[in-house]
Parts: structure tokens; C-alpha cells; sequence
């Protein structure tokens, strides 16, 4: 056991922490660290970025594109990238589909679709949930019926974030209602352009721009090429990517990166006159809070090193999604807080980053309140942490 | 960056641990509580023989390892709720006289402490101390190449079986500094009762005892300061050993408990209390591996900041699993039967134990003032 960086480690993060200040864009960053609203070609200008260094799928094994580093080293990166304000990477097509596609596709999709998220050409969107399958996915209803070499698919997705950036969605479908739930699940992988699809945009309390979509599906023609594996058999592959979806959730690097943000502000609002901080109740629960991040911190290295061992992420991924989401809801319930009564304010345009209306008064103050809202689904996505509970108590605890 | 024990230490892990299943069973455990001061000489003489007395201690008396063999051991010491003073005797006692102990004392004590046949105990709290280290009224007197202590401690843990104390005293000079004293001297009056937890303590009262000087005049503090916090990376590992232990036994109890004709582990309502214990419970053991990595840190302030994260987050963690465990076992949780209310008991007495969460959460929130300005 070793807690101490090793000299390659430390030189890995000053190599990382020299490539972010050298190509990490002042306007993304920027974006990031005062909580503007990024837009598509935000992303994908930082993902090509990262492609051209070969760093844009860096989790992913050697021979489709990644980096081969260690869990040690894929965390530098993550903490470095987060510290520095880096746009987030799409977990949809990192983390997510490109699994299912490495360890499920045949060699005509992995030739075809993985080189096209390393280089951030396709953009992917999730086809999970539905209006009537939410918790319960496995009891999902949009129909696919096999017609010569192709499925037709009818049928509503739901909770689909950022569809309406998309060029493909990876889709649950039903090819057979006869069996168990779980065994007529098919994994199909849809171009966002085919004929019958319609996005339609889900307005949140947050205020925001569009995140989440509805997602319609009108006799839509897809070729059986696109199906992942074996018809009836997407299920198994469903929750391989759940698992890497889980990991993804936890955030570790931007929740150490807004709890200094959260003491910054705390030491900048005054209270009566004096600054904030100086209040020990309002302080301890920051203290309260930092005490979670740093278990988790390390807690995630451990995950990551045993998944480094297995080759998946086991159910102990659960832990770090429940501690995860929690923890970025604390932050930013602290954060609305600590502004006081500038928590009313919304003023939509301080979402860009060229307003400069900004009055007296706390920093960001006009979208704290927002991202408060916003937050609210951490605990919600990726599996509800009630599901997450259910995971552990059966596949850990064995209840 | 690397969180796998060595070879040794998962031998030495797997060794303790079949000791304490053939060895130091809940009724073997029991049999030693029923003893006058909960200690059994078998039991620390097999210890000494299997050489985990000398884990942490130089090799050139006769120990091996360092801080993670100490978190290896302290871990299965919760495992098996050992009663026998290792911690007050080897982390601490024999801790502070591998660091400030001159050689003439390491070459009397430390063969002696290894081999089993001196057990120590920490003279330090005082009434209205509460947790401040710095809280001393026992006084030393130099007579000659030794000194003269009087004063009042109490809550002195093992201190019922201790051959040898270490005892904080001011000077003249006012300052702080630590002595030896040996527990059975002239002028030592010892108070000795069971502790909650069915340990041992003794409420000292020194009276011009004969003392020697550990470590340099005025130094006492920080040698002090250096060996809690050893001491709390121990409880910490301590203590997550237990909180294993007890959610194990949550788990089995409610496969096997039955109401409203199934078990009452099937119920959603407890599943997911038992998960979150779970949760718990991996969070704890990272703050365990870090006051293992940081216990022995020469930066005094980085020290105090790891240790006292960890020690409030695991003090959170153990009355959360304990209570819950005991409310999970309903009516059983409060029986003296099982082992589950003791491992409670143990827990919550670790909680109070160099600072509870509370405290330790007080001392983080303080230090993230001082990072602010």
C-alpha cells in the first residue's frame, strides 16, 4: 500500500497539467468554471482537441484507441482536467455505448462506429427509459418488428439527454412479448437521421436551455446490421453499460473542484458584515461535506482499481453513484445558500458567457439557484439511487 | 498510488484472523470479560509469540512492519473485539518510545514490551481536559538525574494492567513533558474499574512518584501529539473491523429472522437501510486507508487535517452502523447474547476515544477557516 504519487505519476501530472494550459481553450474553460450553458460545438471543439493528442477515449483498452494507463493515472487526468475547467467529455459515446460495442459488436461495427467517437464525429444519445419504464426498464414497450432485413420501430423513449445534439441513439426495444421481460430486449443502434423520428424538448424547473427530449419513433426503418448481438439478448448487454454509466456518475474531480469553489464564496459573501465563513454552522456543513469528498476520492481509486483487475465495474459502482449524486447535490445546495437572498435571482442571459450584467452581489448569483434545481436529478438518473440500494442489498449483500 | 497489502501483510492478516476464529471466539470472549480486568495473560502471551506485540516496533529488538501491519492488526483486533491493550501497550507506549526514547530505554523496554512482559497504559487525561492534549496540572519536580511527578489522572485506558506508564507533567518551567513511571512504584496509587466497553482503566493519583524523563524536556506535546495520532489511525482501523463485522452479522440475522412469514430481509425498508450501512461502510474503510498512509507524516498540519477527516468520518460511520444494527436486530440488538451490542458498545466507546466526530469535525471546520485566509 502506497499513498504517495510515484515520480512518474507526479511527471504524468505535470505533462497533463502543461497540456491543459497550452490547449485547453481560455472560452471553454471559462464556460465550465462560471457555469455558462455549453453548446454542441463547445464539445466537440474539445474533443477533437483531445482526439488529436489520443487522449479522447483514454478509459478505453489499447486496441481501439486508448491509452493503456493505469487507474492512477486515468484519475490525474480526470482531476487535472476537472481542476483546469475542462468541458466534460460525452459519456454517452465514451463511457457508455462504445463498451457495449467493444465487448457485443461484430468487427464491422467496431470498425465503423468506435473510430468515429474517438475522433468526436458521431455524437451518441441514450433510448433507455420510457413514460411507462423507468425504474423498471426491463418492462420497456417500444415495439421493433423484424421485415426482411430490417426492424421497424414504433414506439416512445424518454429522459433523453442532449437527443437533440444527436447523430445516433442506442435504443432498448422490445422484439418479443412473450417471455420473461428481460429476454425479448433487443439492443439496436439507431441514426438519429432516419425517416419517423421526432425530438421533442422537456422543459425542467432549472430553467435552462433544453437537456432532456422525448423521443418519437414512427415506423422507423433500422438495418438488422445495426442490432448489438443477438436478438432477445440486449438486456446482458444493457447492464454492462449501466455499470460503466455508474462509474461515470460519480464526479469526484468537479466536486473537488466547486467545494473550493463553495469555500471561495463562502469567504467572499458577508453576513451581518462579516464574512460567511466565519459562521462555524455554516462552515461545520461544508467541513460535514468535505469529509464525504474525501472518502469518495479515495474510495473511487479503489473502484477503479479493482474494475482495472475484473475488466468491469462489479456493483460496488453503486457506491460511488449514491455518494456520488449526493455529494453534488450537497454542493450546490451550499452554494444557493451561501448566496443568501440573491437565490431569487434568475436571469437567463447570465447563462452565456457574454452577458456582463453581473450587479453587486455574489458571484454567478444569477444561475446558482438554477443549478440547485437542476442537480435535483443526480440522485434520479443512472439508475434512482433506491434502484442503486436495491443492487447492493441483492448483489452484494445477497438479501 | 497502490491500496494492495504485501504478501506479509496479507499473511500476517490471514494469521490473526484464523487466530481470532479458533482462538478468541464470543465465548472464549466472554470467559475474559469474566475476569476482574477483562485480560487474558494466555491471550497476550500467544500474541507475543506470534510476534504482533512488536508490529510497528525497530526490527533490531525484535519488531517488524510499520503503520499498515499496525492497521492489518488493529482491523482484526475490531474483527474479534480483542480486549488485551495492544494498542495502549504497542501503538502507543511502544510507539512514543521508538520515537523518543533513548537507547538506553528502547534496549531495557522495547525486547520486554515484544516479548510480552510489559504492558503499558497512557497517563494523560485530567479532569476538565476533556479532548485538549495541552490540559495539564500533574507536576514534575527534577531531583538529581530523575524526576518527581504528582498530580490526578484519569480515565487512564488499560491502566488497571499496565506495568508501565507514560505520564504527561509540567515542569517548572511550565512546560510539557512526558516521563515513565512504573505502575507499581512507590507514590503510584491506582483506582482501577471496568470500562463500558468491558476493558480496563484506573484513575492514577501520583504523589512525588519516581519518574524518568521520554524524550527531550518540553517536548511533550508534540511527542504526545505524534503518538495520538498513531493511536487514532489505529481506532480507525479498529473501527472498521467492527463496523464489518456488525453489518455482517445485521445481514445474517435478518436471512434468518422471520415475520409476517418470510425473512425480514426481504423487506425493502431494511434492505436498504443495510445498503446504505454498506456504503457506509467502503467510505470508512478509504478514511481508514488514509490515516494508515498519513498517521506518521512529518507535516504536523497535513497530519492533523488527514486524521481528524478520518476520525470523524469513521466515528459518523460507527454510530450510524451500530445504532442501526442494533434497531435492525430488534429486541436482540440490546441483549448481552449476541455479539452484535457489543461490538456497539465498542464502537461507540472508539467514537469517544481521542476526540468523537464532533470534535474532530471541529477541528477540520477550523482548518478550513485558516485555509481561507
Amino acid at each position: 500500500m502506497n499513498f504517495e504519487y510515484t515520480t512518474d505519476e507526479q511527471a504524468f501530472r505535470a505533462e497533463i497539467r502543461q497540456f491543459l494550459k497550452e490547449n485547453l481553450p481560455r472560452d471553454l474553460s471559462e464556460k465550465i468554471l462560471r457555469y455558462k450553458q455549453l453548446h454542441r460545438e463547445d464539445w466537440v471543439r474539445w474533443h477533437k482537441i483531445l482526439a488529436a493528442k489520443g487522449w479522447s477515449v483514454t478509459g478505453w483498452p489499447k486496441q481501439f484507441g486508448g491509452t493503456g494507463w493505469t487507474p492512477t493515472q486515468q484519475h490525474i487526468f480526470d482531476e487535472e482536467c476537472a481542476e483546469a475547467g475542462a468541458p466534460p467529455l460525452l459519456a454517452f459515446s465514451v463511457r457508455m455505448v462504445a463498451p457495449v460495442i467493444m465487448h457485443f459488436g461484430n468487427k464491422q461495427q467496431q470498425d465503423y462506429f468506435l473510430p468515429k467517437i474517438v475522433s468526436g464525429d458521431h455524437w451518441w444519445c441514450q433510448g433507455y427509459s420510457e413514460p411507462g419504464a423507468g425504474s423498471d426498464l426491463a418492462s420497456l414497450k417500444t415495439r421493433a418488428e423484424l421485415k426482411g432485413d430490417k426492424y421497424i420501430v414504433n414506439g416512445q423513449k424518454t429522459w433523453n439527454t442532449l437527443g437533440h445534439y444527436a447523430d445516433w441513439i442506442f435504443c432498448l426495444v422490445r422484439t418479443n412479448t412473450e417471455v420473461r421481460q428481460q429476454e425479448g430486449i433487443t439492443f439496436l443502434l439507431i441514426d438519429m437521421k432516419t425517416p419517423g423520428i421526432t425530438v421533442r424538448p422537456i422543459k425542467l424547473i432549472d430553467g435552462g436551455e433544453t437537456e432532456v427530449n422525448e423521443i418519437y419513433f414512427d415506423n422507423v426503418e433500422v438495418p438488422v446490421a445495426n442490432r448489438i448481438g443477438e436478438e432477445n439478448k440486449g438486456w446482458t448487454y444493457a447492464k454492462v453499460l449501466l455499470g460503466h454509466e455508474r462509474v461515470g456518475i460519480a464526479q469526484v474531480g468537479n466536486s473537488k473542484r466547486e467545494l473550493k469553489k463553495l469555500k471561495k464564496i463562502a469567504a467572499t459573501e458577508l453576513a451581518g458584515g462579516r464574512p460567511l465563513i466565519e459562521d462555524s454552522r455554516f462552515r461545520d456543513r461544508i467541513a460535514a461535506l468535505e469529509l464525504e469528498i474525501s472518502a469518495l476520492d479515495i474510495t473511487v481509486l479503489r473502484v477503479l482499481s479493482a474494475e482495472a483487475k475484473k475488466g468491469n465495474p462489479g456493483p460496488e459502482s453503486s457506491v460511488l453513484k449514491i455518494k456520488g449524486s449526493e455529494i453534488q447535490q450537497t454542493l450546490t445546495e451550499l452554494k444557493m445558500e451561501a448566496i443568501g437572498q440573491y437565490a431569487h435571482a434568475f436571469i437567463p442571459e447570465s447563462f452565456e458567457l457574454n452577458w456582463h450584467g453581473e450587479p453587486d452581489g455574489a458571484d454567478e448569483w444569477g444561475t446558482a439557484s438554477s443549478r440547485y434545481f437542476n442537480v435535483r436529478k443526480t440522485t434520479i438518473f443512472g439508475g434512482s439511487n433506491e434502484i442503486q440500494r436495491n443492487i447492493i442489498a441483492q448483489r452484494i449483500l445477497g438479501l | 498510488m497502490d491500496f494492495e497489502l504485501t504478501d506479509d501483510q496479507t499473511m500476517l492478516q490471514d494469521s490473526l484472523q484464523k487466530f481470532i476464529q479458533k482462538d478468541y471466539t464470543f465465548e472464549r470472549r466472554n470467559e475474559i470479560l469474566a475476569t476482574p480486568h477483562g485480560y487474558s495473560a494466555e491471550i497476550w502471551a500467544q500474541l507475543a509469540e506470534q510476534g504482533v506485540l512488536g508490529i510497528g516496533l525497530p526490527e533490531e529488538h525484535g519488531g517488524f512492519g510499520g503503520a499498515v501491519e499496525a492497521m492489518v492488526v488493529m482491523e482484526q483486533i475490531g474483527r474479534g473485539l480483542v480486549l488485551e491493550p495492544f494498542l495502549s501497550t504497542v501503538v502507543i507506549g511502544g510507539g512514543m518510545i521508538r520515537d523518543a526514547g533513548t537507547p538506553a530505554q528502547q534496549g531495557e523496554i522495547l525486547p520486554k514490551l515484544i516479548a510480552g512482559e510489559c504492558r503499558m497504559a497512557l497517563a494523560h487525561h485530567e479532569k476538565g481536559a476533556r479532548y485538549a492534549l495541552d490540559h495539564i496540572n500533574a507536576t514534575a519536580t527534577a531531583a538529581g538525574n530523575e524526576y518527581q511527578l504528582s498530580g490526578k489522572k484519569t480515565i487512564v485506558l488499560d491502566g488497571a494492567v499496565a506495568d508501565l506508564l507514560v505520564v504527561s507533567a509540567r515542569e517548572a518551567n511550565k512546560k510539557i513533558s512526558l516521563f515513565l513511571v512504573d505502575a507499581n512504584a512507590p507514590g503510584v496509587k491506582r483506582t482501577s474499574y471496568r470500562t463500558q466497553d468491558g476493558r480496563n482503566a484506573a484513575d492514577v493519583e501520583l504523589a512525588k512518584a519516581k519518574a524518568r524523563l521520554l524524550g527531550k524536556s518540553g517536548d511533550g506535546l508534540s511527542i504526545l501529539q505524534a503518538a495520538v495520532d498513531q493511536a487514532v489511525a489505529g481506532l480507525c482501523a479498529e473501527a472498521v473491523g467492527a463496523i464489518e463485522a456488525i453489518n455482517r452479522a445485521t445481514i445474517e440475522y435478518t436471512k434468518n429472522r422471520k415475520q409476517f412469514g418470510q425473512p425480514i430481509g426481504r423487506f425493502q425498508a431494511l434492505q436498504h437501510r443495510m445498503a446504505d450501512m454498506f456504503v457506509a461502510s467502503v467510505q470508512a474503510k478509504s478514511m481508514s486507508l488514509m490515516a494508515a498512509a498519513y498517521c506518521q507524516n512529518k507535516d504536523a498540519a497535513l497530519r492533523a487535517r488527514k486524521l481528524s477527516t478520518a476520525k470523524a468520518y469513521i466515528g459518523q460511520v460507527s454510530r450510524f452502523c451500530g445504532q442501526q444494527a442494533v434497531q435492525l436486530h430488534g429486541g436482540m440488538g440490546i441483549t448481552a447474547e449476541l455479539a452484535t451490542g457489543h461490538y456497539f458498545k465498542r464502537l461507540t466507546l472508539i467514537n469517544q476515544t481521542f476526540g468523537d466526530a464532533a470534535h474532530h469535525l471541529g477541528l477540520l471546520s477550523d482548518a478550513i477557516l485558516l485555509e481561507t485566509r
